[in-house]
């Protein structure tokens, strides 16, 4: 197909694309490559300029990164796809096309109607006809509140990775990680390998979750050297790990000038007078993932809670949705890391080509999923952490509704459910549609009415252990 | 001395422009976001919330909360984190929803 700089991104309707993969991280690039090896011809969206997602996110060309590969695990992985990607598109097999944020999917009569916005403006619109889609849209980080985390340099671990990968840039010189999961591990070690001070990581809990399950561990060796990796440059650089506590306060008034940080019990409420001052001009703070699966729930598509209470969707051996024609790789199925969503980008082409997929292929998987929910269930937040909220934290960044109005809502005006909290105290309605305060409304609100809920708890807290109200709380 | 993260992956970036920050001039580096320019200048805040009046600037890093918004070359609620900044870009830090920016 000849290409000028007119050309629409859409097939004719003649020649729609076999499959639309939305999202262009380790799951999308591997499924569409392989697609494209299977004879599919397909359109690859991804909302960033460049292929690569979250995990193999890196320097714009123009900042001439020779060792790229010095802030990535397996950075040759990344190359060689984006290398077979490369050669599909020339062949036009593929077409790879960024800048192209989703914003609906649509149901067709002979597929999907897939609508797409380009450019900041978002009035620039276009829209690709595919009789497939495969939603590989990864995950965002799940955030907890707590007083000051709205000053400038508290920053997401996902974020401080992400600025340093893609800018070569650094929120301060000493910077505290906090919060809960292996994402920590990888941000304090890139931040430290990078010049950062990182004087503590700290951590909900006590990783006990995955040493009880050992035989899930040995079965995943990769992942073992990268954690053990991880762990040898932070001791390296002695970087202290202080599991069984939190950040309960960042101190500051125009920027974060230091951070108290408590013990936690096993409910993760602060155990007061454990608290300890750490000097810092930066923090970068995450509690899990959360699977980016709007698009998907939009159609009606079944979902699934995993063990730390995120959402996902519910997905077959072959990877399909309970939506006809609708796929789903990688952090969209629950949070598993870079390598599951590449098996499993893998395995889905070979199921929407309607091929068999090698058994090892299948075996990985297993084993990487089963990994995944261990994972989870380590870090799966205690219904304790609001024991370190005041009444005037605010919950929702956006709308700056604090705790207090959180409470009041629920306390006096009788909101049960995430929905009537937002409708009374406009958590939750502002730019980021909730994506941020989201996790933290639903704790606070209890978990209201059942059903697939697009903005997941947090944490499958029953109510009553809620209602027994942490200690010290405001 | 600690090493830099351009030191780390042997980054020979083009040469460095510059962006205004609020009447002043900001170095840049090719492909780097607005965002990153202005970390890499040390400045962490470029937006006050319309209620609390309170800073802001990064905090997802990856176009998700919203907090990084600035006036970008005259447009209010610009995600700075998204933007690549060009030679010339005029940043102006936000004050409220910005649209008193709108008039500019
Ligand atoms: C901020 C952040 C930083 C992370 N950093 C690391 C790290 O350093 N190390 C690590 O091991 N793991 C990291 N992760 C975990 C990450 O999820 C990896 O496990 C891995 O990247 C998952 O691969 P994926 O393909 O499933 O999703 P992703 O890599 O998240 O890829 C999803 C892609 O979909 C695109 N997308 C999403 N929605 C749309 C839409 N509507 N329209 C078009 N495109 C869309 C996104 O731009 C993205 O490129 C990070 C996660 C986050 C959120
Ligand atoms: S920092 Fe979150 S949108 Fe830019």
């Amino acid at each position: 197909m000849p290409t000028s700089p007119s050309e629409p991104v859409e097939a004719p309707q003649s020649a729609r694309y076999d499959l639309a993969v939305v999202g262009a991280g380790p799951a999308g690039l591997a499924a569409a490559v392989t697609a494209a090896d299977l004879g599919l011809r397909c359109v690859l969206l991804d909302g960033g300029r460049d292929t690569g997602g979250q995990y193999y996110r890196h320097p714009a060309p123009g900042l001439g990164a020779a060792r790229p590969d010095r802030l990535h695990h397996g950075w040759s992985v990344y190359t060689g796809l984006a290398d077979r990607l490369a050669a599909h598109e020339r062949a036009e097999r593929v077409r790879f096309r960024g800048g192209h944020q989703v914003w609906a999917l649509e149901r067709t009569a002979d597929g999907f109607a897939v609508h797409v916005t380009r450019g900041p403006e978002a009035a620039d619109r276009t829209t690709v006809p595919a009789r497939s889609v495969l939603l590989a849209t990864g995950a965002y980080e799940r955030q907890l509140p707590f007083p000051g985390w709205t000053l400038p340099g508290v920053v997401t671990a996902g974020g401080a990775q992400a600025m340093l990968k893609a800018g070569l840039v650094l929120p301060g010189r000493r910077i505290v990680v906090a919060g809960s999961g292996p994402l920590l591990l990888a941000a304090a070690s890139s931040l430290v390998t990078a010049g950062a001070e990182v004087p503590a990581v700290v951590e909900a809990t006590d990783y006990l979750g995955y040493a009880r399950r050992p035989g899930v561990l040995a079965a995943v060796p990769a992942k073992l050297v990268e954690g053990a990796g991880h762990g040898g440059v932070l001791l390296r650089h002695g970087v202290r790990l202080r599991p069984r506590s939190a950040v309960v306060e960042a101190h500051g008034t125009e920027r974060v000038t230091a951070v108290t940080v408590a013990r936690l019990d096993a409910e993760w409420r602060p155990v007061p007078g454990t608290e300890r001052r750490i000097d810092c001009d930066a923090v970068a703070v995450g509690h899990g993932l959360l699977p980016q699966i709007d698009l998907a729930t939009e159609l009606g598509a079944a979902t699934r809670t995993a063990p730390d209470g995120a959402v996902g969707l519910r997905v077959d051996a072959r990877l399909r949705t309970t939506v006809p024609g609708l796929w789903s790789a990688g952090e969209t199925n629950g949070v598993g890391g870079a390598d599951l969503a590449i098996v499993e980008g893998e395995l889905a082409a070979h199921a929407v080509a309607d091929r068999v997929p090698k058994p090892a292929l299948l075996r990985r998987r297993t084993r990487l999923r089963k990994f995944a929910e261990l994972m989870a269930a380590a870090h799966r937040p205690g219904p304790g952490w609001t024991g370190w909220l005041r009444p005037d934290t605010d919950v929702c960044r956006c709308e700056e509704v604090p705790v207090a109005r959180i409470r009041e809502a629920v306390d006096e005006l009788g909101a049960g459910d995430p929905r009537t909290v937002k409708l009374l105290t406009r958590a939750g309605m502002g730019w980021c549609q909730g994506r941020m305060c989201g996790p933290a409304v639903a704790c606070l609100a209890g978990p209201g009415e059942p059903g697939p809920d697009r903005r997941p708890l947090a944490c499958p807290v029953p109510l009553s252990q809620l209602a027994a109200g942490p200690s010290g709380e405001g | 001395m600690r090493r830099t993260p351009a030191e780390l992956v042997g980054a020979e970036p083009g040469p460095a422009h510059h962006i205004e920050f609020d009447g002043r001039p900001v170095p840049a580096l090719p492909g780097q976001s607005i965002a990153a320019a202005l970390w890499a200048d040390g400045v962490l805040a470029w937006r006050t919330t319309r209620v609390g009046g309170r800073p802001r600037g990064v905090f997802c890093g990856i176009g998700a909360c919203f907090d990084c918004l600035a006036t970008v070359d005259g447009r209010p609620n610009q995600r700075t984190c998204l933007l690549p900044a060009e030679p010339g870009t005029t940043v102006t830090t936000q004050e409220g929803n910005g649209r008193a920016d709108l008039a500019v």
